[in-house]
């Protein structure tokens, strides 16, 4: 199991305890966020659709990179690498 | 030795051409300099001269014409300068130097070509001093500046920001739409409108904004909402959009209209304490990146997209967004640096911490993915009611 840090983006964070960074375990992206949505159980629905498919409004970059563009939630996790949800966001 | 005597002498030494001649001559290769100041120049100047006026002369024209066997004919007004700064030009050790007589007045008369040169008016030189005085910009960058058509969505939070800089550093013509009045509760972020103009419409109070800022900028004002039916029309001839909308409807729609038209959808967004920023452009030639749909296939859900009225806003966060914004905006135009094409910055004041992620386009996506035909404009109110 390697140790993740997921960075809460503004929005989610009333649903995390005002958390902006939590520290989780995992083998993977979807076990990681497993992790997170069975601690704060009120996420999930802004995560993840019916079929457990990440929403559409939300993107998960590995780094600097989207998981779309790796292997989607299946994407392998290393010790200290960091997972920033980043939401659409329209307000100007 | 009175003027005329000391005219009458260089002629003695100076070859004079008439500016029919001098015509000719230019077609075969040889250069027409005028040397009149800008304010003269501004008035017309002979199509294809090189202008260089008679106080920056001789560093400036060793560095135009390196080659002494150059032939070059001076033109002034009336052929009087020009015969002092042919000899000048002798003195430099130029070999093959000649005075156009009657100079520009005889070359108008005699109905030879002539063009207005765009150049910059005094009152911009001083004005925009400090930007052309960059290699990166000089004279030619603030021309392409003052020739550019921008259009701000929302004179709001962004919008106020964006429009400023973007007047202030001489973009010449700045299109505003935004439907809204100046309320209390905006002036907290929406610097460009003021306590006093709470109550006017939102595109006045930044139009007097603008124009006290800089007087030169063509201010275009859209009292009115953005929708599938205007946007076409609204967007016609401006060369970059920047949107400072505050709504996902608008910002699909501003999507993919960009996309239609192959404009440059400069994005920022906030929320709370963050906010986002990237270049939206499918159609731009050096990269290839995505569209506001690849990166957001939908809009959340109202109940999990609370606006800035209901959530709130950092003041000072859409000033820090819209900067970038306004940053990229002038990149675009003068074609300088590198794009936040394929990339999204995004900032959280909170941790006072910008994060650089990659965004790259959905080959698949309805709107820009490869060889699409443009699916049409949907009902975005609807559209943003239903996302999953």
């Amino acid at each position: 199991m390697s140790k993740v840090t997921i960075r809460i983006p503004t929005p989610l964070r009333t649903m995390v305890n005002n958390a902006d960074e939590i520290i989780l375990e995992g083998n993977t992206v979807r076990e990681v966020l497993e992790q997170l949505t069975s601690q704060f159980d009120a996420l999930n629905a802004s995560l993840f659709n019916e079929e457990q498919e990440l929403r559409h409004f939300v993107n998960l970059f590995l780094a600097e990179t989207n998981i779309k563009d790796l292997q989607g939630l299946d994407t392998k996790v290393n010790d200290g690498d960091v997972i920033s949800i980043i939401p659409a966001v329209a307000g100007g | 030795m009175n003027f005329k005597n000391v005219l009458k002498k260089l002629k003695e030494t100076v070859k004079e051409v008439t500016p029919k001649q001098a015509y000719e001559l230019q077609q075969k290769g040889y250069i027409l300099l005028d040397i009149r100041e800008p304010h003269e120049v501004s008035q017309g100047t002979p199509t294809g001269a090189t202008r260089i006026n008679r106080s920056h002369l001789e560093a400036r024209v060793l560095q135009t014409f390196p080659d002494l066997e150059q032939p070059i004919m001076t033109m002034c007004a009336s052929g009087e300068r020009s015969l002092f700064v042919a000899q000048s030009l002798m003195q430099l050790g130029y070999r093959h130097v000649s005075s156009v007589s009657g100079g520009f007045v005889q070359w108008k008369n005699e109905s030879l070509p002539f063009e207005m040169p765009e150049a910059l008016t005094q009152n911009d030189r001083e004005r925009y001093a400090r930007q052309i005085t960059m290699p990166e910009i000089k004279e030619k960058g603030q021309l392409k500046l003052s020739n550019a058509k921008v259009l701000c969505i929302g004179a709001g939070g962004l919008g106020s920001p964006i429009a400023m800089y973007l007047a202030a550093g001489g973009i010449g013509t700045i299109g505003i739409i935004d439907d809204d009045i100046v309320d209390r509760s905006n002036l907290q972020r929406q610097i460009i409108h003021t306590d006093e103009r709470i109550g006017m419409t939102k595109t006045d109070s930044a139009e007097f904004t603008l124009k006290a800022l800089n007087p030169t900028v063509n201010v275009k004002k859209y009292n009115s909402r953005l929708t599938s039916d205007n946007i076409e029309e609204v967007f016609s001839g401006y060369d970059v959009i920047v949107d400072g909308s505050d709504n996902f409807a608008t910002r699909y729609l501003v999507n993919d209209a960009c996309v239609k038209l192959k404009l440059p959808n400069v994005h920022g967004s906030v929320f709370r304490f963050e906010g986002q920023v990237t270049v939206f452009w499918p159609a731009y030639s050096k990269h290839r990146g995505p569209c506001y749909r690849c990166l957001y296939l939908e809009p959340p859900p109202p109940e999990l997209a609370p606006s800035c009225a209901d959530a709130g806003v950092l003041g000072i966060l859409p000033g820090t967004i819209g900067l970038l914004e306004a940053t990229e905006t002038i990149k675009i135009i003068l074609d300088l640096g590198d794009l936040l094409v394929g990339r999204l910055l995004h900032y959280d004041a909170l941790k006072q911490r910008f994060v650089e992620l990659k965004c790259q386009r959905n080959p698949d996506c309805l709107y820009c993915g490869d060889n699409r035909e443009f699916p049409g404009y949907v009902d975005y109110q609807k559209f943003c009611r239903s996302s999953s």
